[in-house]
C-alpha cells in the first residue's frame, strides 16, 4: 500500500505564452485518494494544469500549493507522458532507472523490476531494446516505470492515446490497481467513455479555464455549464 | 606510381621485419594520441553534454567559440605551447618542452573542441528526448549529464574517434612542441615529414601506409569492443 496522497490547492494560477493566457487564472482544490480525471476538448490546457500540478511548468502568476513542502512533494509524484519516453535501455534497465537515482540497492532493484515486468505483461521482453517495442508496450513500461516507485501522485497526460483497445484496457487495469493500492491518480482525457469508467471525481476545463470540478457521477448526470452539457453530448466545443 | 609501389614494398617490409623503429616511433605515437584523447574526452565529453543540458547567457557565444576552435590551427597551438613551456615561458620551469608530455598537451588543446563539438551536437538531440522525463524524474543535473553520457555513448565514441583522427594524423604542433628528437619525440606523422624532407619517399609513404593501417585498426578495435554496430539502432 502506499501513504496517503497530500493536497493540492491552486490559488489564481496563471500560465501565460508568449502573453497569452493558456491556463487560469484558476483556483483549484484536490484532495483525497480518488481518481481525478481532466477532461476537455483539445487546447483547453489540460496538460498544462497537469504541468503545472507536477511543478514542471514556469507560473506567470497565482500560486500552487501541496500538504507537504515542494520538495517532498516532487518525490511522492511520477508522470506519465502522452508520448511515451523511452530510454535507449533495455525494458530491465528502463524500469531499473527511477530506483537507481533513489540509490536503491541492486537486489531490491532486481527484485522490483521482475515483479513490475510481470505485472505490466512485459516480462519475456526484460532485455529488449525498450525504444523496439510496441507503441501499447511503451506505454506499458511508461505506467510501470512510474508506478515502480510507488508514488503517492500519479499524473498522466492522455496515456491511452492511439492506443488500441486491449492496449487501453491493460493500462486501466493497471490504473485500476494502482488506484486500489492507493495511488492518488490525476489523468487527462477527452475520451469521454475512458472518463465514465474510470473518474470518481471530474476537473473540466476550457479555454484554459476551469469550468466545472466535483463528482464525476453528478457532472455526467447533470452538468452545470451550458458548455460542459454541450461536450457531452458529443457537439463541437470551442 | 612506381614511388606508391615501392612505398607499399617499404611498408611491407618495415612491418614484416617487424623494424625497430618503426615499432618505436608508433607506440609513441600511439601513446602520445591516446593519452591526448583520454584527457580530451574526459573534458570535452562532459563539457559538451553540460553546454547541450544548461541555459546560461553567454551560451551561444560559448557555442560558436568552440565550434571557431574546432578549427585552430595545429602550427598556431604549437607555436603558443612553444611560448608557455619554453625555458622563458610561465611554465618553462617544469622542463616539459621537447617531450612527449608537450606533444600531449599540444594534442589535447588541439582535439578538446571537436570532440566537445561533436559531443554537444549530438547530446543536444537526446537531451530534447530524454528533457521531460529526466525533469520529471527530478534529476539532479549531474544524473542528467551521466544519463546523457551513459545513453549516448556510442555517439560520444564517434566524437572521440574523430579526436583520435585529428590526433594521430597532426604534425605542426607537435613537431614544434616535440622537436621530432630521434628515440624521444619522434612519431610517424613527424618522421614521415623528415623522410619527405630528406627525399626519401619510398619510406615516407610507408610510414604512411603504417599510420593509415594504425589509425583504421583502432576505429575497427573500439567499434568491435563497443558493439557499436550490433546495438547501432537503439
Amino acid at each position: 500500500m502506499v501513504d496517503a496522497a497530500p493536497s493540492v490547492h491552486l490559488a489564481g494560477t496563471l500560465v501565460k505564452r508568449r502573453g497569452k493566457p493558456i491556463l487560469g487564472p484558476i483556483d483549484l482544490d484536490l484532495s483525497g485518494s480518488g481518481f481525478t480525471i481532466v477532461l476537455g476538448p483539445n487546447g483547453a490546457g489540460k496538460t498544462t494544469l497537469l504541468k503545472v500540478l507536477h511543478g514542471v511548468e514556469r507560473l506567470s502568476d497565482g500560486d500552487v500549493s501541496w500538504s507537504v513542502p515542494d520538495a517532498q512533494a516532487r518525490e511522492m509524484q511520477a508522470y506519465v507522458f502522452q508520448s511515451p519516453i523511452m530510454l535507449r535501455r533495455s525494458v530491465r534497465q528502463n524500469l531499473a532507472y527511477p530506483l537507481q537515482l533513489l540509490g536503491e540497492d541492486k537486489a531490491s532493484i532486481a527484485t522490483k523490476v521482475t515483479d513490475w515486468a510481470r505485472r505490466i505483461g512485459l516480462e519475456d521482453a526484460l532485455d529488449r531494446p525498450a525504444p523496439r517495442l510496441s507503441g501499447g508496450e511503451r506505454q506499458k513500461l511508461a505506467l510501470g516505470r512510474a508506478l515502480i516507485r510507488n508514488p503517492q501522485v500519479l499524473f498522466l497526460d492522455e496515456p491511452c492515446a492511439n492506443l488500441d483497445g486491449r492496449s487501453t484496457r491493460e493500462i486501466e487495469a493497471l490504473l485500476k490497481g494502482a488506484q486500489t493500492a492507493g495511488t492518488r491518480i490525476i489523468m487527462t482525457t477527452h475520451d469521454l467513455g475512458q472518463a465514465r469508467r474510470l473518474a470518481s471525481d471530474l476537473v473540466f476545463l476550457l479555454h484554459g479555464r476551469l469550468h466545472e470540478q466535483g463528482q464525476a457521477s453528478a457532472f455526467f448526470s447533470s452538468p452545470c455549464t451550458p458548455e460542459a452539457k454541450a461536450f457531452l453530448e458529443g457537439d463541437i466545443v470551442e | 606510381m612506381n614511388e606508391i609501389w615501392a612505398g607499399i614494398q617499404a611498408a611491407f617490409r618495415l612491418i614484416v621485419t617487424l623494424d625497430a623503429d618503426l615499432v618505436e616511433i608508433t607506440l609513441r605515437s600511439l601513446q602520445v594520441s591516446l593519452s591526448a584523447l583520454v584527457v580530451a574526452s574526459v573534458i570535452a565529453l562532459p563539457f559538451g553534454t553540460w553546454l547541450a543540458i544548461r541555459r546560461f547567457r553567454y551560451r551561444r557565444a560559448t557555442i560558436a567559440t568552440l565550434n571557431a576552435l574546432m578549427g585552430l590551427p595545429p602550427v598556431v597551438v604549437g607555436l603558443i605551447v612553444y611560448l608557455l613551456l619554453s625555458r622563458s615561458g610561465p611554465f618553462g620551469v617544469l622542463g616539459l618542452l621537447f617531450t612527449p608530455t608537450a606533444m600531449i598537451i599540444a594534442q589535447v588543446i588541439i582535439i578538446t573542441p571537436l570532440i566537445a563539438s561533436i559531443t554537444h551536437q549530438a547530446m543536444r538531440e537526446l537531451w530534447a528526448e530524454y528533457h521531460d522525463l529526466l525533469i520529471s524524474l527530478n534529476t539532479t543535473k549531474t544524473q542528467r549529464i551521466l544519463t546523457l553520457i551513459w545513453d549516448g555513448r556510442r555517439t560520444l565514441l564517434t566524437a572521440a574517434l574523430a579526436g583520435f583522427g585529428r590526433a594521430i594524423g597532426e604534425v605542426g604542433a607537435i613537431m614544434i612542441v616535440g622537436g621530432n628528437i630521434d628515440h624521444a619525440t619522434r612519431v610517424l606523422t613527424t618522421a614521415i615529414a623528415l623522410e619527405t624532407g630528406k627525399g626519401d619517399f619510398a619510406l615516407a609513404l610507408g610510414l604512411g601506409f603504417v599510420l593509415i593501417a594504425l589509425a583504421l585498426l583502432v576505429n575497427f578495435a573500439i567499434h568491435a569492443l563497443s558493439r557499436t554496430e550490433r546495438e547501432g539502432t537503439w
